[in-house]
């Protein structure tokens, strides 16, 4: 565990410094990058509540992820236009501000992963992977076929969402804000991990039935930690729509709920900075060979069969088993 | 005029239905045996589609192309249950769907890599070209007929497989008890490997033939898998009966679904909006389908519960 410890302050460390290299140096495309890991790694915390630490196999994350996007998207699309957006029950015209953008996403992701929540957790096992993989299919589908919001080609904004006071436009100002939100959001799923209600929602992974033996309400535990690791990651969702200033439905397809997926597993499941450290290792890998082969998701594919067969608890458990020998 | 429309389209559905039949009757018996959830069952789809374009480029046969996608797809499935998928059995779902979901990335990978990034065409045989005329003044065309005779063949066989065969028994044995069939002397690794190159080649020959209508590309199996998996859910994991059901229902669901719901809305509504709210629901109206069964039937409608 101490070894971990030190890595999660490297973590933190370049975290820190490389985006500040990246000014120094004139290289935005560094700021750019290490943006992307914070917000993908984001979305892999949110995610990591449900699965690691509660065991819901949830295959749809691309849902809130989405759903984020869209309504940051949407909602400055209006603002940009100066379109009214709906004149009922009150009249709108969207915004572009974070602090009006941020609490609608919230509200939304927590609104949607209430209803998958409750209608997706009566099942179990290959059922529950399979039907919170069709909401997602769902929205993906219905994403391409509207037509107002760009349908299959998506929606640009012109302008990045402001926020009072600060320019949201430089790059380097815009990845502290983001970090700033991985800090929340750490610090929000390491309060739950240690609380009663975290140590009821571990303990449904090991067992449900015995939680459930000594009088917790079972189903409202995994519908909480449902709706939270959904607003989670639908927060990650809007500020990737601000990093890109772009939405598109490729965010809310299938192959988008396996990527966070693999952020949580390739870090290591359960483990507060391991989707972090996976989206890190996502991306890195993604540039590196990337730069050499057009087919870099083919060694992707292999690294992860091999992590899966041989490792399987992710790359920051090999910093803890030098330790114990 | 609507209908002959509607007979058209219930027709394209039930094609439609009898491929997905024939994907997901391999996905759900692999489930039902091993308990194994194979993301990468639509890689299958589209190794049998590459090696029929291969082969029907090099011989011009349609009918060796057809046998060469069974082939190679179960070639393909028996090298990848002994060196990766058989390690996966004993795992939870949460590793399976995360070794299928890369093995997909692999497949996919390494058949562009063989093949180029570019489309291949397969040509429908000569004399199944054209249409044929099934009742007074509906025509409809001969390959899809074809596909639909084929499917219902091969949902025929497999019943007589599963019930009727020594290999049949195994499997079923298998489905019930996996601890019981070992320890009655039956090699199940064996059992494992047959079931599991039968559904690949079973999604091998789906590929093909629809990679005569459609084009031969990488990445065409993703779609058509993650409706094979509604189509298991809906008719109950490793039930074969509710794989035709689900297929057939999906199928004609969804054909039906996005060519009547614009026209069934404009009933009520102005004709543009109800055209772009008809396609959108349209098209997600299977989706709708497996989520209201799940509700009512957590464990689909012919699954054990």
């Amino acid at each position: 565990m101490i070894i971990e410890k030190i890595f999660n302050k490297w973590i933190l460390f370049f975290l820190l410094t490389i985006p500040v290299f990246g000014f120094v140096f004139e290289e935005i495309y560094y700021i750019t990058l290490t943006t992307k890991v914070v917000i993908l790694g984001i979305a892999g915390i949110g995610l990591n509540l449900a699965l690691g630490y509660c065991g819901l196999i949830s295959f749809g994350h691309a849902a809130f992820f989405g759903l984020g996007g869209y309504v940051t998207g949407i909602l400055s699309f209006h603002a940009l236009n100066s379109e009214l957006m709906f004149s009922w029950p009150f009249v709108s015209s969207g915004s572009s501000d974070m602090l009006v953008i941020w609490p609608i996403v919230i509200l939304s992701s927590a609104f949607l992963a209430l209803i998958i929540g409750l209608l997706s957790l009566r099942t179990k096992g290959v059922y529950f992977i399979m039907i919170t993989l069709a909401f997602a299919q769902m929205l993906y589908f219905f994403a391409i076929s509207w037509p107002n919001y760009g349908g299959e080609d998506g929606l640009s904004i012109y302008m990045r969402n402001s926020l009072p006071i600060i320019n949201t436009m430089d790059p380097l100002t815009f990845y502290f804000i983001c970090l700033c939100w991985l800090f929340v959001v750490i610090f929000i799923s390491a309060k739950l991990i240690n609380s009663s209600f975290g140590m009821a929602f571990q303990a449904i992974k090991q067992n449900e039935e015995r939680v459930k033996s000594v009088g917790i309400e079972t189903f409202k535990v995994k519908l909480l930690v449902f709706v939270i690791s959904g607003t989670i990651t639908g927060l990650a969702g809007s500020l990737y729509t601000d990093l890109n200033r772009f939405i598109s439905p490729s965010v809310l397809n299938w192959q988008m709920s396996g990527e966070i997926m693999v952020f949580v597993i390739l870090g290591g499941i359960a483990r507060l900075y391991g989707p972090l450290v996976g989206a890190a290792f996502f991306i890195v890998l993604e540039q590196t060979l990337g730069g050499y082969t057009e087919n870099w998701q083919f060694w992707l594919g292999l690294i992860l069969i091999l992590e899966i067969l041989y490792v399987r608890t992710g790359i920051l458990s090999l910093f803890e088993k030098k330790i114990k020998i | 005029m609507t209908s002959i429309l509607f007979f058209e389209q219930l027709l394209n559905g039930i094609q439609f239905g009898t491929m997905l039949f024939l994907m997901s009757a391999g996905l759900t018996l692999i489930f039902g045996v091993m308990g194994l959830i194979n993301l990468a069952h639509g890689s299958f789809y589209m190794i049998g589609a590459f090696s029929a374009a291969l082969i029907a480029s090099l011989t011009g046969s349609y009918w060796l192309a057809l046998l060469a996608s069974l082939s190679g797809a179960a070639i393909a499935g028996v090298l990848i249950e002994i060196i990766i998928i058989r390690r996966l059995y004993r795992r939870d779902h949460l590793d399976q769907v995360l070794a299928t979901f890369a093995l997909i990335l692999l497949l996919s990978e390494g058949v562009r890599w063989c093949f180029g990034a570019f489309p291949l065409y397969l040509d429908i045989p000569e004399n199944l070209n054209g249409t044929l005329p099934i009742l007074d003044d509906i025509i409809y065309s001969k390959y899809r007929l074809f596909i639909i005779f084929m499917g219902l063949l091969i949902a025929a066989g497999l019943y007589i497989l599963i019930t009727k065969t020594r290999l049949g028994v195994r499997i079923r044995a298998g489905q019930n008890d996996r601890q019981m069939i070992s320890a009655l002397g039956i090699d199940i690794s064996k059992l494992y490997t047959i079931v599991f190159a039968l559904g690949a080649s079973l999604a091998g020959l789906a590929g093909a033939m629809i990679g005569a209508i459609q084009s031969v590309e990488v990445g065409m199996g993703e779609p058509i898998l993650i409706l094979a998996f509604v189509v298991i859910v809906i008719g109950g994991i490793g039930s074969i009966k509710g794989a035709l059901f689900g297929s057939i229902l999906v199928g004609v669901t969804d054909t039906i679904g996005r060519i009547f719901l614009p026209e069934f809305l404009k009933v009520f509504m102005e004709p543009a909006s109800a055209t772009s709210v008809g396609s959108s629901i349209g098209s997600m109206l299977i989706y709708i389908l497996m989520a209201l069964i799940l509700i009512i039937k957590p464990s689909g409608l012919f699954g054990k519960t």
